[in-house]
């Protein structure tokens, strides 16, 4: 009887410890949530939306430029990244006998798992040393963050599509790559759309590459070769100095920044659920 | 006449040619060849950072060998002398830390989404612990330094001081900002990271397991003891993930530990400094060849750490999940 009651409470107290882990674990979500919003809604109105980063001591300045430097970086970095990361992704599934295919999914998991920084410095060495700070290189650092990401996705989103829909085609008689091309890469259009926007939204958060290979940049945007703003790096910039009207720059640039990467997020999670429940 | 002849000659040894070496060049070959290639780019690439970490660090390599290692001087301005020993110690203590305070969390987190939660309810907290992972690093960062560090410093550090400061690890002056807070933040961000992976081992084991400790009159916590074990490997594998996610994470523990070069903090509440950081920090504003090339080869040991790390915890996760789910099929 005493040992029933023992594993009796050894089990209450082990689902109090549980409900408390989840608990802990979802509380820096709320309050990062609830102050990013609190003190991001004050600093944000038209100014901040339409002018660019102020010099210390003005009044009037917002992120603008950053938003329009953050908006090319990413859309470049898109360019090079989500194309490779297709392609490598319809490799993996639809060859996922050949011998090569193991060793790219195991490399392709490990590339995904390195430390962003160090991807910085890869730019850095490759490109940011021939052409100097500039957009280019933080895209192209950007991108080879992107595009493990991309592979993985589109190889998962490829192999939900059902083999009966490939016989079906190969049946009529179709090539296999028609079929690839033409049925099967439409079937899964919407999951390879799901995993290119989830790393779009991963590299508009990053600044530790941007910092590296783009540098800090107050202006507009001047051309792939030179410098841009950028929001995500911005909010370090703005954090760390010591003027408080940048600070409110801060909490407003995150604001910005959490609302478009949250709502990527949520947006393609709803989204996907639907189309395979 | 002549040239026609030849041209048929040649027209013919071509086809010898190719019949011999080649395969027909199909629709299919061709495709298969041109994915094959933009998903051998991935090789090209880390190819490429090995050589470029190397080429770019090789400065300071030549200068100091393995000295960098085990060298605790950093001192760019006078002697221009870089040793990293501190930078290695405070990224592996800071994650250790990190570990300590996230693993038991997240192992909770990850029962609590697959045993005890119903599947529509924990569909809905695993979206959350999801959205966690989303948030930059930077953020965290911010969030770090205007929210965690006041409430660490005036609500929780002064007491744990009151408590334990006849230990030395939380003695001296209380900053807010350092090494514990460091592997706090750290904590915060690799939970997502092990509590989803732990999660996904958990839900396959099979369910032969739970019924067997069910039918024999095992509570909920006992049927848990047992799933743990069975993917025990797993789980492993996911800290080891966790981990490499520690090392590597950079804007938010630059923000929160300090930046103190020196080899041992005080205590806890002290400054430190992580490899991570002192690239993030100092590369814009390296100024010789020399010091450049010091921080490449910081970033160099942090690529091999990492490398090691994730190595060894992809190999661990995909052996248990094969292995769990290949028994489930039997």
């Amino acid at each position: 009887m005493d040992v029933y009651i023992i594993r009796k409470i050894k089990d209450k107290l082990t689902r109090v410890l549980i409900c408390l882990a989840l608990l802990t674990a979802l509380i820096p979500l709320f309050t990062i949530l609830g102050e990013v919003t609190l003190k991001g809604i004050s600093s944000i109105n038209i100014n901040f939306l339409t002018h660019s980063t102020p010099t210390v001591g003005e009044a009037n300045g917002g992120v603008a430029n950053a938003i329009q430097g953050t908006l090319i970086t990413v859309g470049l970095a898109s360019a090079i990244g989500v194309p490779i990361g297709i392609m490598s992704g319809i490799f993996l599934s639809e060859f996922s006998e050949h011998k090569l295919s193991l060793a790219v999914r195991f490399f392709n998991d490990v590339l995904n798992g390195f430390p962003s920084i160090v991807i910085g410095i890869f730019g850095y060495t490759l490109v940011v040393l021939s052409v100097g700070f500039s957009v280019i290189a933080a895209a192209f650092a950007l991108s080879i963050i992107m595009i493990p990401i991309v592979t993985k996705t589109t190889e998962e989103a490829l192999k939900l599509v059902p083999a009966t829909i490939r016989e079906a085609a190969i049946a009529l008689g179709i090539p296999k790559w028609k079929t690839i091309v033409t049925v099967v890469l439409s079937g899964a259009k919407k999951g390879i759309a799901t995993g290119s926007l989830l790393s779009l939204a991963r590299i508009a958060g990053e600044s530790a590459p941007v910092l590296i290979t783009m540098g800090y940049w107050r202006w507009w945007f001047a051309g792939l070769d030179k410098p841009a703003a950028n929001l995500a790096l911005n909010i370090y910039i703005f954090a760390i100095s010591p003027f408080e009207g940048w600070k409110a720059l801060a909490w407003g640039s995150s604001l910005v920044l959490i609302v478009l990467i949250l709502s990527i997020n949520v947006a393609v999670r709803v989204f996907t659920r639907e189309k395979y429940k | 006449m002549t040239p026609h002849f030849k041209t048929v000659l040649f027209t013919r040894k071509v086809i010898e040619f190719r019949r011999i070496f080649h395969k027909p060049l199909t629709g299919d070959n061709a495709f298969k060849i041109l994915t094959a290639t933009f998903a051998s780019t991935i090789f090209l690439i880390i190819g490429l950072m090995v050589y470029e970490l190397i080429e770019g660090s090789r400065l300071s390599i030549q200068k100091f060998g393995l000295e960098f290692l085990i060298n605790s001087k950093w001192d760019p301005a006078i002697s221009q002398v870089f040793g990293a020993l501190p930078l290695i110690l405070g990224t592996l203590v800071t994650s250790l830390i990190a570990l300590l305070i996230g693993v038991p969390i997240s192992i909770g987190v990850g029962l609590a989404l697959s045993e005890y939660m119903p599947k529509r309810l924990g569909f809905a907290i695993s979206f959350l612990v999801e959205l966690l992972a989303a948030v930059p690093s930077v953020i965290y960062g911010l969030w770090g330094i205007f929210t965690l560090i006041p409430f660490l410093r005036n609500h929780v550090y002064p007491y744990l001081q009151a408590m334990f400061g006849f230990i030395s690890l939380f003695s001296g002056p209380i900053y807010g900002g350092g090494v514990l807070t460091g592997g706090i933040i750290l904590a915060i961000m690799i939970i997502p990271t092990i509590s989803a992976v732990s999660r996904d081992v958990f839900s396959v084991v099979p369910d032969a397991q739970r019924e067997a400790m069910i039918a024999i009159g095992a509570t909920k916590w006992e049927t848990s003891l047992t799933v743990m074990s069975y993917a025990r490997s797993g789980v492993i594998g996911a800290i080891i993930l966790g981990l490499g996610r520690a090392v590597g994470e950079t804007m938010a523990i630059t923000m929160v530990i300090g930046n103190k070069f020196q080899v041992l903090p005080t205590s806890l509440f002290d400054a430190w400094y992580t490899m991570a950081a002192i690239i993030a920090n100092e590369f814009t504003e390296a100024t010789y060849d020399l010091y450049v090339s010091a921080l490449i080869e910081v970033g160099l040991v942090l690529f091999l750490v990492t490398l090691i790390i994730n190595v060894l915890a992809r190999l661990i996760v995909w052996r248990s999940l094969r292995l769990v789910r290949g028994i489930a099929r039997e």
